[in-house]
């Protein structure tokens, strides 16, 4: 494995993948499973952990093979290693955590078309390091899985009482119910881009002006 | 970013020319590279299969287990009951998961008399196939007790057939005879069933399986006071092997589902 070019690259690729380009809230990748398994936090964060481990094992497996693999038949190639290690972790969920599975349901074969997953490996795995490509999966799942523990844990809040199965306000809470059903998912998600957005937009005018300042 | 001295370059330079010399040896290195790339992902899923097989089929017989004491109160050991040749027999130790659908599940309390039948059966519900497992008393002929296995119903709505104690609590003591009826609203006669407001289609969906499920095993089953007896476990846990009933998803594997 060889060292990063520069030091703290490999912290910067890393970093990257958690707020700047966040796959979920910025690069506006990976929607399906984003929506449709963010009903409860648990499953969210099942997801996200599950496409943290393909995006990890396929990046390191296509940076390793990176020159061996012939242009013309790269991306099938990356295919069928997403698709390997998306059946494994598909059996790891079922004996591990059966109950999971069962609410993930059909998701879990579809990381395999997680763009998030196959943007990495063109875009990324298949031109660095080793390192760096590691470092660059940690940072998208980790980002991907932030993402979707967010929007689990907001939409079962309102639209359950509770959070991570806990019952949070009592039987006597009326919940929203609108918010574990997939219009729920768009409209929690949609606040969330609009948050980032805007906190984002604050940030580069507070950093415009500071320049601006001292020059 | 992307650092300019890690390239695309081939380990194995191929001639020049895309039709001449180099043409028949590239289009064999790709097809040696995917072929091996399928070969290399056949064998690491087969191995993850292997590895986790035993530890799969184990969680589906304790799901299994748990419902059937669930659907028939009183339960403390189980066996497995396989209709073979126009008969119910027990079905053997390291016996193969016998075919869709031929298969119900005898409950025996502690001392090992009879208690009852845990019936699987499935059907279409409203958004996918339901698959359930009730519980049935030849003696009074009635069922008492009915879990939901595995559903996909709208969540909040249909899948309260899953959850919801009201519903839930009406086949505790529910008659089939002549058969089960669903009522909107309230039933009053025992064989009567309340749907579930706002969840229609599920609730019928519930009825016709359990409905279907009889008309197809209560012919089968022997007369009350003739139920295979429980034989002896001699201390190692009976083999389950859940079955998927007919109608429903193909036993064995839930990829691709």
């Amino acid at each position: 494995m060889s060292s990063p070019t520069e030091p703290g690259q490999a912290y910067a690729e890393f970093v990257k993948g958690l707020w700047k380009e966040n796959p979920t809230f910025v690069q506006v990748l990976g929607m399906c499973p984003a929506l449709a398994v963010t009903n409860t936090a648990v499953n969210g964060l099942a997801m996200g952990v599950a496409t943290l481990f393909v995006l990890l094992m396929s990046s390191i497996l296509v940076s390793s093979l990176r020159r061996l693999i012939p242009k013309q038949v790269r991306i099938s190639t990356y295919i069928v290693i997403i698709a390997t290690f998306v059946t494994v972790a598909d059996f790891a969920l079922q004996a591990a955590a059966p109950a999971v599975h069962k609410e993930l349901g059909a998701f879990v074969p579809l990381i395999v078309v997680n763009c998030i997953i196959l943007g990495r490996q063109e875009a990324f795995a298949s031109r660095n390091t080793v390192w760096l490509s590691a470092m660059d999966a940690l940072g998208m799942g980790s980002g991907f899985t932030g993402a979707l523990l967010l929007l689990g844990s907001l939409r079962e809040i309102l639209g359950k009482g509770s959070f991570f199965g806990i019952s949070l306000f009592g039987p006597h809470f009326e919940p929203w119910v609108i918010m574990i059903l997939p219009p729920g998912g768009f409209l929690m998600l949609g606040v969330l881009l609009l948050i980032f957005a805007w906190v984002k937009e604050r940030r580069q005018h507070t950093s415009e002006q500071a320049r601006e300042e001292a020059a | 970013m992307p650092d300019e001295k890690d390239d695309q370059q081939p380990l194995v330079q191929i001639g020049p020319g895309g039709k001449q010399g180099g043409g028949l040896f590239e289009t064999l290195r790709l097809v040696f590279t995917l072929t091996l790339a399928g070969l290399l992902s056949g064998l690491l899923i087969v191995s993850a299969y292997e590895l986790t097989l035993p530890r799969i089929e184990a969680n589906q017989a304790a799901a299994l287990r748990k419902a059937v004491f669930e659907v028939l109160p009183g339960t403390k050991q189980m066996q497995q009951l396989i209709w073979r040749d126009g008969h119910l027999v027990v079905a053997g130790p390291s016996q193969k998961a016998p075919q869709p659908g031929s298969s119900v599940y005898g409950g025996y309390d502690q001392a090992g008399k009879f208690v009852g039948y845990a019936i699987p059966a499935a059907g279409p519900g409203f958004q996918d196939t339901i698959q359930l497992i009730f519980g049935f008393n030849p003696a009074r002929r009635r069922i008492v007790g009915m879990e939901v296995l595995e559903s996909r119903e709208t969540p909040g709505l249909g899948s309260r057939i899953a959850d919801d104690p009201g519903f839930h609590s009406q086949f505790k003591d529910l008659a089939v005879e002549p058969k089960v009826v669903l009522v909107k609203g309230h039933g009053d006669k025992a064989n009567d069933v309340d749907a579930i407001t706002g969840a229609t289609i599920s609730s019928t969906a519930v009825v016709k399986i359990i409905n279907k499920a009889d008309a197809t095993w209560l012919p089968k089953l022997p007369k009350a006071g003739q139920a295979p007896a429980l034989v002896p476990s001699k201390g190692k846990e009976r083999e389950i092997h859940p079955v998927k009933p007919p109608g429903g998803p193909v036993p064995g594997g839930n990829s691709g589902k």
